[in-house]
């Protein structure tokens, strides 16, 4: 195997919310209010190989974007360390620095957010080509117009702004504006979750083709098993901050290890004809506040037994290429 | 019918732009019931969130409502009154919008902004409105609900934005909500809780809802109706079931087929030949004809709505399950 692109060892990211005026009244007053913490992504270890495709779901609030940004350099990690090929990131200086922020991209799960609303989408996808020499400023309308195709975008556009365009074809500015730095490494945080199905096609189509013309490494991160199952080499499934279970795409969907994973698959939605009645969620859903203690999905578990409530069940191989975290394994 | 709830009638929303008029929303028609669910799907760019804008009056220059009627309980909506329609929105029609930092204010904590929202169409106590918050947010499955509502919309994950969004749609139990691409972060364990809310509200306050989405699989199991959009029209209507299992448009039949699910892993997914066209160019005809299989001279003219099935309208001249 090749020497992994990104390497990620125990990295785990706390964000602590200090208490209002109205809280730090209250405790003059008596009360305890303390800082809150949440734990977003806690002692995550990873690595990506090169030009592996790497699928990382888990539910909304699981810390996926949060790790996404650690992986692309825009979080600083709380604990732990992140390579790239080999290298600390935290400790790259100057040229170094600036060609790995420029080798690894992200696609935010966000488009409005991040798209700068005064730019034309010209320069938001030119802009960085251009300035780090990709391409010459006379061919940068020609570069664009190419990209812009590749995304399914009409380059007809190109002069236009932001807001002029649809949910979907923003989404797409974003990707369009990744790729044109011609990066190693790609994190896609929800990247296609705002397309229709057709175009959903075709953008995946796009990032299979590229990852033959390009050898890129990508690290997709979505919600949805369905749509990382087409593309992944290998899939993580995160919970609550943790990494779960990691495993080659067929072997997790032949047979899962974890019941989380368990559960995720059971839950892939199909087209069915005929109305659904929708089921509430059982039960508390934990928070990153306060996790539970022990393995963090034992509230949930159908196989929870005493010991899952007190001690972390630590990430073993299962099998060669696999790793779960749960104490099931150590039973058999 | 009092039991319309409301009613669009051949819309039609233009940009006026330099390189040309732009038909986003070009003859748009459809109805709803009290408690009726539509599902409102079709391409990127195929005049979805424009239709919603439109009958909320939210459409800004260069673009206009050119013609048309959008009748909210009998009123008529187009060319009313801003005053009217800040009064309706929120608390008759609400808007879960496809992007929710248009409806969070980025510097505003989650609580200020949702008890703001109660009290603009209501008097309550503080204390009475932070409660309704708080059982607001467990709804829509937001875990630590009382310490989520001091956060910044920055704080939260993208999904739990979502939430909030729709949390805030769902405060006032409105007679119409406009839901743009609701849960296209949220994994199928939330995106169930929020169905579940969201049908038991259609069935008991019969709050009619036109749901936006891309995902057919959502849909299917949500919609009593489906419409589904290409190049700023309604190419079929029908019952859902209907719709799902028989396509007659041939556009709606590509729709279908490109649902990961529909394929197998690995393989490249199938996809519509073709790029959608270019709303400032369409081509002569329907606009489907460069990309569809069936066309043929015929489809140089323009098809219209019509009646093919009981129940069930299309825009094809050569429609499929019909032979
Ligand atoms: N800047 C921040 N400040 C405080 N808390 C944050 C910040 N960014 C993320 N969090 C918290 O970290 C946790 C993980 O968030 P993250 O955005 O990584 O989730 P996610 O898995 O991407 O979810 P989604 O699928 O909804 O996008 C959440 O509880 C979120 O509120
Ligand atoms: N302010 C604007 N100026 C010019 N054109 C616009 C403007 N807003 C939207 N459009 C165009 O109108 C068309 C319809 O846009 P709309 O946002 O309704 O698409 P949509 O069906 O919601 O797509 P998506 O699924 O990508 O959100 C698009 O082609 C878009 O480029
Ligand atoms: S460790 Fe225990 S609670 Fe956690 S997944 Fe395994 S069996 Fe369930
Ligand atoms: S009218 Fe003709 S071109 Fe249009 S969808 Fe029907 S068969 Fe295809
Ligand atoms: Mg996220
Ligand atoms: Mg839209």
């Amino acid at each position: 195997m090749s020497e992994p692109i990104i390497a990620l060892d125990n990295v785990s990211k706390r964000f602590t919310r200090q208490l209002d005026s109205a809280e730090r009244l209250a405790n003059m007053l008596g009360a305890k209010n303390r800082p809150v913490t949440v734990h977003a992504v806690d002692g995550v270890s990873l690595s990506v190989n090169d030009r592996e495709v790497v699928g990382l779901v888990g539910e909304s609030g699981c810390g996926k974007s949060t790790l996404g940004r650690v992986v692309a350099g825009i979080h600083a990690a709380s604990e732990g360390t992140v390579r790239f090929r080999g290298r600390e990131i935290g400790g790259l200086k100057g040229a170094q620095a600036r060609e790995a922020a420029l080798k690894i991209q992200m696609i935010f799960q966000d488009p409005f957010a991040c798209l700068n609303p005064r730019m034309r989408v010209n320069e938001i996808i030119g802009e960085a080509p251009a300035v780090h020499g990709l391409v010459r400023r006379g061919e940068r309308d020609g570069y664009v117009a190419e990209i812009m195709q590749k995304v399914g975008l009409d380059p007809s556009f190109a002069k236009r702004y932001p807001h002029q365009f649809s949910g979907g074809q923003r989404q797409r500015i974003g990707i369009a504006r990744a790729l044109a730095v011609k990066p190693d490494f790609l994190v896609c945080d929800e990247a296609i979750a705002a397309l229709d199905v057709s175009i959903q096609a075709q953008v995946i189509n796009l990032f299979m083709d590229l990852r033959e013309e390009f050898d890129l490494t990508y690290l997709f991160i979505s919600h949805d098993l369905g749509v990382v199952e087409h593309i992944s080499d290998r899939i993580v499934i995160m919970y609550l901050g943790r990494v779960v279970e990691s495993s080659p795409t067929d072997e997790l969907f032949k047979a899962p290890n974890h019941p989380y994973t368990q559960a995720l698959l059971a839950e892939v939605p199909r087209v069915t004809p005929g109305k659904r009645s929708f089921a509430a969620i059982k039960g508390e859903i934990p928070s990153p506040i306060d996790p539970p203690p022990g393995c963090h999905f034992h509230p949930r578990c159908p196989f929870a037994m005493p010991r899952c409530r007190t001690e972390r069940p630590a990430l073993k191989e299962i099998a060669p290429g696999r790793v779960s975290a749960c104490h099931l394994n150590d039973e058999a | 019918m009092s039991d319309t709830v409301l009613s669009v009638e051949g819309l039609k929303t233009w940009f006026f732009t330099k390189a040309g008029t732009l038909k986003a929303v070009d003859g748009v028609s459809f109805s709803l019931a009290r408690g009726e669910i539509l599902g409102l799907v079709g391409e990127s760019g195929s005049g979805k969130s424009i239709t919603g804008f439109s009958i909320l009056g939210l459409v800004d220059a260069p673009g206009r409502i050119v013609e048309g009627s959008v009748r909210f309980k009998g009123e008529e909506l187009v060319g009313a009154g801003e005053e009217r329609l800040r009064a309706l929105r929120g608390r008759r029609i609400a808007m879960i919008f496809q992007d929710p930092m248009m409806t969070l204010n980025p510097v505003l904590r989650i609580d200020t902004q949702m008890i703001e929202a109660i009290r603009a169409h209501e008097t309550i106590d503080e204390r009475k409105a932070r409660e309704r918050c708080v059982e607001a947010l467990a709804k829509v499955g937001i875990p630590s609900p009382e310490e989520r509502l001091k956060s910044y919309p920055h704080q939260l994950s993208g999904g739990m934005r979502q939430r909030v969004a729709i949390a805030i749609a769902l405060l006032h139990s409105p007679d119409l909500i406009i839901a743009d691409e609701p849960t296209t972060a949220l994994d199928v364990t939330i995106q169930a809780q929020i169905l579940f809310e969201v049908q038991k509200l259609c069935a008991e306050t019969g709050t009619a809802l036109i749901w936006v989405t891309h995902d057919l699989a959502v849909v299917s199991g949500l919609a009593d109706r489906i419409a589904v959009m290409y190049a700023g029209r309604i190419v079929e209507q029908g019952p859902v079931g209907d719709v799902v299992q028989r396509p007659l448009h041939p556009y709606a039949r590509g729709l279908l087929d490109s649902v990961p699910s529909a394929n197998a892993r690995g393989e490249r997914l199938r996809q519509i030949p073709g790029m959608a066209p270019s709303l400032a160019a369409l081509p002569q005809g329907c606009p489907f004809r460069p990309r569809c299989p069936r066309a043929d001279d015929v489809c140089l003219a323009e098809p219209a709505e019509t009646e093919i099935l009981p129940g069930r309208t299309a825009r094809c001249f050569h429609p499929l399950e019909t032979a």
